[in-house]
């Protein structure tokens, strides 16, 4: 139980919040340089003193450049035609072929625009065209400068801990109350509790407290960690987080208890908030924004806990959102959260 | 002997079309050891069950301590103690904190849990491991243990699901006793057992088998009627 509470947060912030980014690492390239001019070393030579760039090797023909691609060997090729170099001073106008494995469509996307970029700056003469598996639209040609708000650094880790905390207090809260429950069912103790003149909200509540308390110092000992090892700032209210993820909490635990007041084993009501959480969370928006789900979606979302709370936690940790910003989500939770333990108190029976 | 405190007429309970206890009518007086008898399968887990009120009968009349079934379950609750064939205190808590938490429940103050508690752990010589955890002690300790947890509330009545299953013969003798002080006290003891020496300690017997009460009487009487020498041929003689 123990290292449950402490290893389990630990573990998950440590390794997914670094593990679940989408932040590109390392760009590898391999280059075709048919021209082999004084331009394309200089071009070359340019994207090796990237650090950003692992620029694999040089070759000849773009067919061994396809097939590294394909075999996953390099995230862009890039092509320099015969005489480029010649047409550039002749015409003033030369091209480079740009080829991006698109496996990862959102990868492939922020490579091109990488290179384009850089190549771009090389010379604003050399227009790079390029050619992806599968074929997006060409780049917007409208120069924009960026002020990213709320997380200016555009640290991912930033984005994902607050999400990664948010899942993390719901998988500790749902397990803990749903395996306690279906174990008592087990042992047997249950039956004692039972033929005993206590009251259902007594009980439920005894089987609450426990795991409310656990969450609420998962959720602190989670913001520690992620304070200490991330630096990530707390812009909004603690008080107010901490009033959100009680109400949050007591929907979690309301479910997770009326889950094993409908399982009969231990395998039974993991299985089955193991289906409720994997759906939640991949809904919830952690990885994906919900705005770009389909609309059935958007609605089903209307019963997730994790995507209102999601929500609250990146907006009161990065944006520093008040109560009134969250009033739709706070209600929400609530109702939530009030569903979930009705279902728990009414499916508890002491007589079967 | 006249007080009824359990009054049972035309119990059924049926499972889908299986039919566990049928049509069972019997009467348990107050303070009697009652033993409640039968084969593996016969029903008997399930007639305490609904007693207990852990499980609702199909049809039939049944008052446990003065209140019905049906209406006032929870009164029942109150007013007896039950230990199932399974262990059921808490192995991972100590032996005090089982004592502390069954005494919560039923609101017993504090200061009364106390002395009750001192006396227990003396009468079950649990003195020493009073802090240990229930899930180390030896079988026959956690069921004497159960047992008098089961009665720390002093109830009317206390229902005894196999207490004895698996135990060595001294300390069942030792259980006996305490079943005997229980009943000394006041309590009336409803008890299953399969052992039939057993069965010669209690005042009055019932002996079930496929779902209903075939007979039912004091063991010298029961011996008389089958022209047994003594209760394990009464048995094989009804359960055959």
């Amino acid at each position: 139980m123990l290292p449950m509470i402490f290893g389990i947060p630990l573990l998950q912030m440590l390794i997914l919040v670094y593990a679940a980014t989408f932040d590109m690492k390392k760009i590898d390239m391999v280059v075709v340089d048919k021209d082999l001019s004084a331009t394309s070393r200089e071009l070359i030579a340019k994207f090796e003193a990237i650090p950003f760039y692992n620029v694999t090797g040089t070759i000849f023909d773009v067919k061994s450049a396809d097939e590294m691609l394909l075999k996953d060997e390099a995230d862009i090729a890039m092509v320099f035609p015969n005489n480029m170099e010649k047409n550039l001073i002749r015409d003033n106008y030369a091209q480079i072929q740009l080829l991006v494995n698109a496996i990862d469509g959102n990868s492939a996307q922020l490579s091109f625009s990488y290179t384009a970029n850089i190549i771009g700056e090389f010379n604003k003469n050399l227009i790079a065209e390029w050619k992806g598996i599968p074929k997006f639209a060409p780049p917007s040609q409208v120069k924009i400068t960026e002020s990213y708000w709320y997380n200016p650094e555009l640290d991912y880790k930033w984005f994902m801990a607050p999400g990664i905390l948010a899942i993390l207090v719901t998988i500790v809260g749902m397990f803990l109350a749903g395996i306690n429950l279906v174990r008592e069912k087990e042992i047997g103790t249950i039956e004692q509790l039972n033929v005993s003149p206590i009251k259902k909200y007594q009980f439920i509540i005894s089987k609450l407290v426990p795991f409310w308390l656990i969450g609420l110092f998962d959720l602190a000992f989670g913001l520690i960690i992620a304070r200490l090892f991330f630096n990530l700032p707390i812009v909004g209210s603690i008080f107010l987080l901490f009033s959100f993820a009680s109400v949050y909490l007591i929907g979690v635990l309301g479910l997770g208890l009326f889950l094993s007041a409908i399982s009969e084993s231990q395998q039974q009501v993991m299985f089955i908030s193991y289906f409720f959480l994997i759906i939640f969370i991949l809904m919830g928006g952690i990885f994906t924004p919900v705005e770009s789900m389909p609309h059935w979606a958007q609605e089903v979302n209307r019963i997730n806990p994790i995507f209102y709370f999601m929500r609250i936690m990146r907006m009161i940790v990065l944006k520093g959102s008040g109560f009134s910003d969250l009033i739709k989500e706070f209600l929400s939770l609530l109702s939530l959260g009030v569903l979930f333990l009705s279902l728990a108190i009414w499916k508890y029976k002491k007589t079967t | 002997m006249t007080d009824k405190i359990i009054s049972v007429k035309n119990l059924v309970k049926k499972f889908g079309t299986f039919t566990a206890n049928d049509n069972l009518t019997f009467d348990v007086y107050k303070g009697e050891i009652f033993g409640f008898l039968g084969a593996n399968g016969a029903g008997k887990t399930t007639t305490i069950r609904i007693l207990c009120g852990l499980s609702s009968p199909t049809s039939g009349e049944l008052k446990v301590a003065g209140f019905d079934v049906y209406r006032d379950a929870e009164k029942i609750k109150k007013n007896i103690g039950y230990m199932s064939q399974k262990f059921s205190l808490y192995e991972d808590l100590t032996v005090t904190e089982n004592i502390q938490l069954f005494a919560g429940i039923y609101g017993i103050s504090r200061k009364v849990r106390k002395e009750k508690e001192a006396e227990l752990l003396k009468k079950l010589n649990l003195e020493e491991a009073k802090n240990k955890l229930i899930g180390g002690l030896p079988l026959g300790w956690k069921q004497k243990l159960a047992f008098s947890v089961a009665i720390f509330h002093d109830p009317k009545i206390v229902f005894l699901d196999e207490p004895t299953g698996g135990v060595d013969p001294v300390t069942r003798r030792r259980f006996w006793d305490l079943i005997y002080e229980a009943a000394n006290n006041g309590t009336t003891i409803f008890v299953t057992t399969h052992y039939m020496d057993e069965a010669e300690y209690c005042n009055r017997v019932s002996i079930m088998d496929a779902g209903k009460i075939e007979a039912l009487d004091t063991p010298a009487n029961l011996k008389k009627m089958y022209n047994a020498k003594d209760m394990d041929e009464v048995f094989v003689k009804i359960a055959r």
